[in-house]
């Protein structure tokens, strides 16, 4: 096959290169500069796209870089200001494998001549009769089938994950054996148009307002402050300016944006019975109305036992509210490595 | 492999390259010494010197040789800044050495037209407005579009609205085509780069007419009469003069030749790919340059199918990391962003030949139809 991998300068990708290479494909590296802006982390700065281009150089493969900063800033960086401004926790990297990696950069391989594209991602596809599953990574602790969840049949029939199968320690053995000076790069972390240095709320402050709240009790009674409302989600314990008067900790169960309010409360005021969400995506097809399934709330949480019933998941134990914005991912009860899909909580 | 990336770099010519060779290998010397090494060295330097001088139009003191065309335009806006006090103005289309550093001494910046080229009624508004103008810079050519700028215009505004400043023209892109002896003779300040004409990478002068103030931005030795410290490179200053007196030699031939064969790849292009469009019209452009833009294709992607066809060629503008960038030339003409990545830069050279333009014509019209699927 002709493959086009996606090389971010990390180790997976470049691993995923030299195996497509083993495996005896036709590969094309390709960066993606997607932040025009400053970055310290992630697939973005030119010392990442360095790395790329060093390690293709090394495999012996043409590398490319495509500026898709456009669609980065639409599909990615307004909305993740948006769902802040309105007090949601948006999870970019999500919207980035959903209309970046695995729709313009797919868009692109296939108008190029390429029969799949490749990605460094800790996940697996699996043809079945069924379709095309998408399934846990083998590496347990790196799985990212939480944040491909939004791949349907059309993207992962054209699609390879080709490190999925490995544990991050046999990846980086290969990237050693390969002699590839990514072998020993640290694993990207948290937002990548984010720099560590500035910070979000420095990222927000610059484009939409952020406002001062009053912090109150389950009683209504005022307890602290805290600067930026926007950047409290549902079931953050510290910065909420609150003493510990009580000497138990306490969360934030409740923000409202509008009206400028942060309401904590103890641990088992943050317990639900369910969640709901907005409209979903299914890697093959919907469960059914009732199924048992497996619910995942975060990229590295515990998937934990519920019934999908349209428009949202019951838990079969009370879990801690889900902030508005995160993806409920559902992985299915008899086999929980296979991902069903997933859809943002509303 | 057909190259048409010669606004880019052009190869390097084998007598270019020979020339260079001694000062590489046994003519090691330092021009600044004083022994029979030494003296050598300094003989390569002066003579090619002079010879830079005579096919610029101007003495050979006014000849101050740089590390290529981005650092002539550094010296130019920062150097005249620097000696004169005031500020620095130029249009929005000028190469990124020139715009940048203009931008870097807090200069202003001036609309162009539709062509590219700098607008003369916002150019005289401006320093009409301007207390003190240091420095006036227009390039001689476009880099990316090829358009020739209107310099004797440029020159009596510049006169007339700002008489204390002195103006600056990069040529780089122009000097392999043009007579600068005549295009820049009302210039006070010119970039040249070695590399654009067959020269070395690397090298490059700014000439400075006698009597306008310069500021070193380079301190050190004090070569280059004061004006750019640094020991010479003797070598790279060889195979530049070679190559200037090369192309001087063959423009009259050169540049009729390569105007056909880029007019030929034009209709070739319309006939056969259909939503071409040239940027700006081939008359008012250098001989080498075919920008254009084509319907319903990113550039992006066009180049790498055409590199798949072994036809070299560019958008026009890119970024450090590699990726193609909006050009700020045609954000300033007014193009829109979505069509401006639609840009394809074909720039033909001496060596190209009228095979290569049928073999890139075929490329772009396969790739093209591939891309509108």
């Amino acid at each position: 096959m002709r493959v086009l991998v996606g090389m971010s300068g990390g180790v997976d990708s470049s691993v995923a290169a030299a195996l497509l290479l083993e495996q005896g494909h036709e590969v094309v590296g390709a960066t993606l500069k997607l932040w025009g802006g400053a970055s310290d982390s992630g697939c973005c700065s030119v010392a990442d796209v360095d790395d790329a281009r060093r390690v293709a150089q090394q495999l012996g493969v043409t590398h490319h870089v495509f500026s898709f900063t456009d669609d980065f800033d639409e599909h990615v960086v307004a909305p993740y200001v948006a769902d802040h401004a309105a007090g949601r926790t948006p999870n970019p990297c999500i919207e980035c494998n959903r209309h970046l990696k695995f729709d313009r950069f797919l868009r692109r391989a296939t108008s190029l001549g390429f029969d799949a594209v490749a990605t460094g991602h800790h996940a697996r596809v699996a043809a079945t009769p069924a379709g095309f599953e998408l399934r846990r990574g083998a590496d347990g602790a790196k799985d990212q089938s939480y944040v491909l969840h939004v791949l349907g049949q059309a993207q992962l029939a054209r699609t390879l994950l080709p490190v999925g199968d490995l544990h991050k320690e046999e990846v980086r053995r290969r990237a050693t054996a390969l002699g590839l000076r990514t072998a020993g790069k640290p694993d990207s972390q948290d937002v990548c148009f984010i720099t560590a240095s500035a910070g979000r709320a420095a990222f927000l402050a610059a484009r939409t307002g952020l406002h001062a709240a009053e912090v109150v009790d389950g009683g209504g009674a005022p307890v602290g402050r805290v600067d930026a409302v926007e950047l409290v989600t549902v079931g953050q314990r510290r910065g909420l300016g609150v003493a510990g008067g009580t000497g138990r900790p306490r969360y934030a169960v409740a923000v409202d944006v509008p009206g400028r309010r942060v309401v904590v409360g103890e641990p088992a005021d943050l317990l639900r019975d369910g969640v709901e969400v907005g409209p979903p995506s299914w890697v093959v097809a919907a469960p059914a109305d009732g199924a048992a399934v497996l619910a995942q709330v975060s990229a590295h949480g515990t998937a934990r036992p519920a019934r999908w019933v349209s428009g949202g998941v019951v838990w079969d134990e009370p879990q801690r509210a889900v902030a508005a914005g995160q993806a409920v991912v559902l992985y299915a009860a008899a086999d929980p490595d296979r991902c069903l899909g997933g859809a943002a909580a509303s | 492999m057909v190259y048409l990336d010669n606004a880019a770099t052009t190869p390097l010519r084998r007598e270019a390259l020979e020339a260079m060779l001694p000062y590489l290998t046994e003519r090691f010397g330092n021009p600044s010494g004083g022994h029979r090494v030494a003296r050598a060295a300094r003989l390569a330097l002066d003579e090619a010197r002079d010879e830079v001088a005579e096919v610029l139009g101007c003495g050979p003191g006014e000849v101050v040789f740089t590390g290529g065309g981005t650092e002539a335009d550094n010296l130019a806006v920062l150097g005249v800044v620097a000696a004169r006090g005031g500020t620095a103005v130029c249009p929005a289309a000028e190469h990124h050495a020139v715009l940048h550093a203009v931008e870097a001494v807090g200069g202003t910046v001036v609309g162009v037209g539709p062509d590219g080229s700098v607008d003369l009624e916002q150019l005289a508004a401006a320093l009409e407005r301007l207390d003190e103008v240091a420095v006036v810079s227009v390039m001689t050519a476009n880099n990316e579009l090829g358009t020739l700028s209107p310099l004797d215009e440029v020159a009596a505004v510049v006169e007339e609205r700002a008489p204390g400043a002195a103006l600056h023209t990069d040529a780089v892109q122009a000097a392999g085509w043009c007579d600068l002896g005549r295009l820049a003779a009302r210039a006070q300040l010119i970039s040249v780069a070695a590399h654009k004409l067959g020269g070395p990478k690397g090298v490059g002068c700014l000439v400075v007419r006698d009597g306008t103030p310069l500021r070193p931005v380079l301190h050190g030795g004090g070569q280059e009469r004061d004006r750019r410290s640094g020991t010479h490179d003797v070598a790279g200053v060889v195979g530049f003069a070679t190559a200037l007196r090369l192309a001087a030699g063959e423009r009259d031939e050169a540049g009729p030749r390569v105007g056909a064969l880029r007019d030929r790849l034009l209709a070739r292009l319309v006939d056969e790919v259909g939503g071409v469009v040239a940027s700006v019209p081939l008359g008012r452009a250098l001989p080498g340059h075919l920008h254009v833009r084509v319907e319903g294709c990113e550039g992006e992607a066009l180049l790498v199918l055409l590199d798949d066809a072994g036809v070299c060629a560019s958008a026009g503008s890119a970024c450090a990391s590699g990726a193609v960038e909006p050009s700020h030339v045609l954000s300033a003409m007014g193009v829109p962003r979505s069509e401006a990545l639609t840009s394809l830069r074909l720039s033909l050279g001496r060596t190209t030949t009228e095979a290569d333009v049928e073999v890139a014509a075929t490329a772009v019209a396969s790739a093209a139809a591939r891309l509108r699927g």
